[in-house]
């Protein structure tokens, strides 16, 4: 069972939960060029170590949290509340 | 056992071939069997280093020396052979996609399977026991029709039928309709079929051994070095290989390895679980695969089932099981086959997935010269060994990309020409 520190309702089991994936950095959508914005859309760092995510709390609180997991170990240290941007999974990083 | 067991003093193998007589004659003089393979020390210079020793590493290895006469190759690999995703799959074959550039290319792969056992001199136990996707939905079975009719236009044999075929082909299934997900219908795909993964691995290794590839296990590869925009190097946990040419073979580790190189990958990385049952006798002819339920049940020749599912819901390099996807799995194979309630799990196991966004491999050129890429192979690796291993081949050794591969270079991502594939080459969408 894997844990997901969710910073509304505390450790919830993961499947409570969606992934939506690393959080990146969207580029200002008038000014990209078509090779800007399929990289934004396509490519990812895919690190093997830690990463900052965003998460669903789907069957919770069912709010977006940004979250740091390890994945290799799937280790989590960290869980905040996202900045600026509240779209789904599109967290400025 | 000496690492040059079973070859001279000058290399060559003492015994080359398979066969009844060579059986029957270690049968009566107890002598061991021949090493597959051999170690060697790590040569300082390669004509192509491949980085991936699973079966898309093996085969361009193999058909690099068979094909084109390039047999100063190195297959370097952090683990032994085989002991990826290219051991770790579910060993289902077929070719029944949905785009014309994929039925094309896995109707090739199947046609190079075809004829591995006698290729290779390999028993790989290729049984083409013909291949059903449950239609649960009016969504599944109009991809269906979509799919057979793709299908036949490239020559695959591939229809879609109705229940009460589906029963007669799987007696076990239950095709009522008092079901949660009744069986509307299935793609019924006559070729489509399983192997023995580990032959395949193994019968590759061998050829291309045989043919003076180096072989070399416990070997990770630490760095790539790259100058002016070209490769010139390797550096691995054995020492430092001078090359000109790479090719990234590697599945679960594509993006890690092609970092080394500075190349950007669309690819993440998701475990995919899937599990055996203790043996039973043959029941179950046809491999049964089912979207909407997310599991995929086949019979071994030694009688296991193999179930596999979709991908975990989350990305991750971990390749520790978990009971969430044991319960899941059980569930979804006890609703399709009820009369199995009482078979025991005898392990379960993950590999890892390279997922890309059109659900299509990447392969071919990058924007290093002389870094070349064969990942991206999300869930339906194994089935394209061959024929990626052929065109990888091809592509290396002429500097011209085939044309069963172009489809599927990785500058697609960027040109906005993605090949999407998601309806036919995953469960659990």
């Amino acid at each position: 069972m894997m844990l997901v520190p969710c910073p509304f309702c505390g450790p919830r089991d993961a499947s409570e939960f969606r992934w939506v994936g690393e959080a990146h950095r969207r580029p200002a959508v008038a000014e990209a060029t078509p090779p800007e914005w399929r990289a934004y859309l396509y490519l990812r760092r895919n690190v093997a170590g830690w990463s900052v995510e965003t998460w669903y709390h789907r069957a919770g609180c069912r709010r977006y949290f940004r979250a740091e997991r390890h994945t290799v170990t799937n280790a989590f240290r960290a869980a905040q509340a996202p900045g600026a941007v509240d779209a789904p999974g599109r967290e400025v990083a | 056992m000496d690492a040059r067991n079973g070859f001279h003093a000058n290399g060559r193998p003492r015994w080359r071939r398979y066969s009844a007589l060579s059986l029957l004659r270690h049968g009566l003089t107890h002598e061991d069997w021949p090493r597959a393979w051999r170690a060697h020390d790590l040569a300082p210079r390669y004509d192509v280093v491949v980085i991936g020793a699973g079966v898309h590493g093996l085969a361009a290895a193999y058909y690099l020396a068979k094909n084109h006469g390039i047999t100063n190759v190195a297959v370097l690999d952090k683990g032994y052979v085989g002991g990826g995703a290219s051991g770790r799959n579910t060993a289902i074959l077929r070719s029944n996609y949905l785009t014309p550039e994929g039925v094309r290319f896995y109707h090739r792969s199947v046609a190079l399977y075809r004829g591995l056992a006698a290729e290779l001199n390999f028993n790989v136990m290729f049984e083409q026991r013909g291949h059903l996707t449950l239609a649960h939905t009016d969504g599944a079975l109009r991809t269906m029709r979509w799919r057979a009719e793709v299908n036949k236009l490239e020559g695959v044999e591939s229809e879609v039928i109705a229940p009460a075929e589906v029963k007669r082909l799987v007696p076990f299934l239950d095709v009522s309709s008092g079901t949660r997900y009744p069986i509307l219908g299935a793609l019924y795909h006559p070729p489509g079929g399983i192997i023995r993964h580990d032959a395949v691995n193994w019968g590759y290794a061998r050829g291309a051994d045989a043919r003076g590839v180096h072989i070399h296990q416990n070997t990770e590869v630490t760095g790539i070095d790259v100058e002016r925009g070209r490769v010139v190097g390797v550096r691995t946990s054995r020492g430092k290989i001078a090359t000109r040419t790479v090719l990234n073979c590697t599945a679960g580790w594509a993006t890690v390895v092609a970092d080394m190189a500075r190349v950007r990958l669309p690819i993440v990385t998701h475990p995919l679980q899937a599990a055996v049952t203790e043996p039973v006798k043959s029941f179950l002819h046809a491999v049964v695969v089912s979207g909407s339920l997310h599991v995929y049940v086949s019979q071994t020749a030694r009688g296991e089932l193999v179930l596999g599912a979709s991908v975990d819901p989350f990305a991750s390099y971990s390749t520790r099981g978990s009971l969430e996807f044991t319960e899941e799995l059980a569930g979804h194979v006890l609703q399709l086959m009820p009369s199995l309630g009482k078979l025991r799990l005898l392990r379960q196991w993950a590999g890892l997935c390279d997922m890309t966004p059109d659900y299509s491999p990447v392969m071919g050129v990058t924007p290093v010269e002389g870094f070349y890429v064969d990942v991206g192979w999300g869930t339906y690796g194994f089935k394209a060994g061959p024929v990626s291993g052929e065109a990888m081949a091809e592509l290396v050794a002429t500097g011209r990309t085939p044309e069963i591969i172009a489809a599927f270079g990785l500058a697609r991502f960027t040109e906005g020409r993605l090949v999407g594939e998601k309806g036919a080459a995953a469960v659990g969408h």
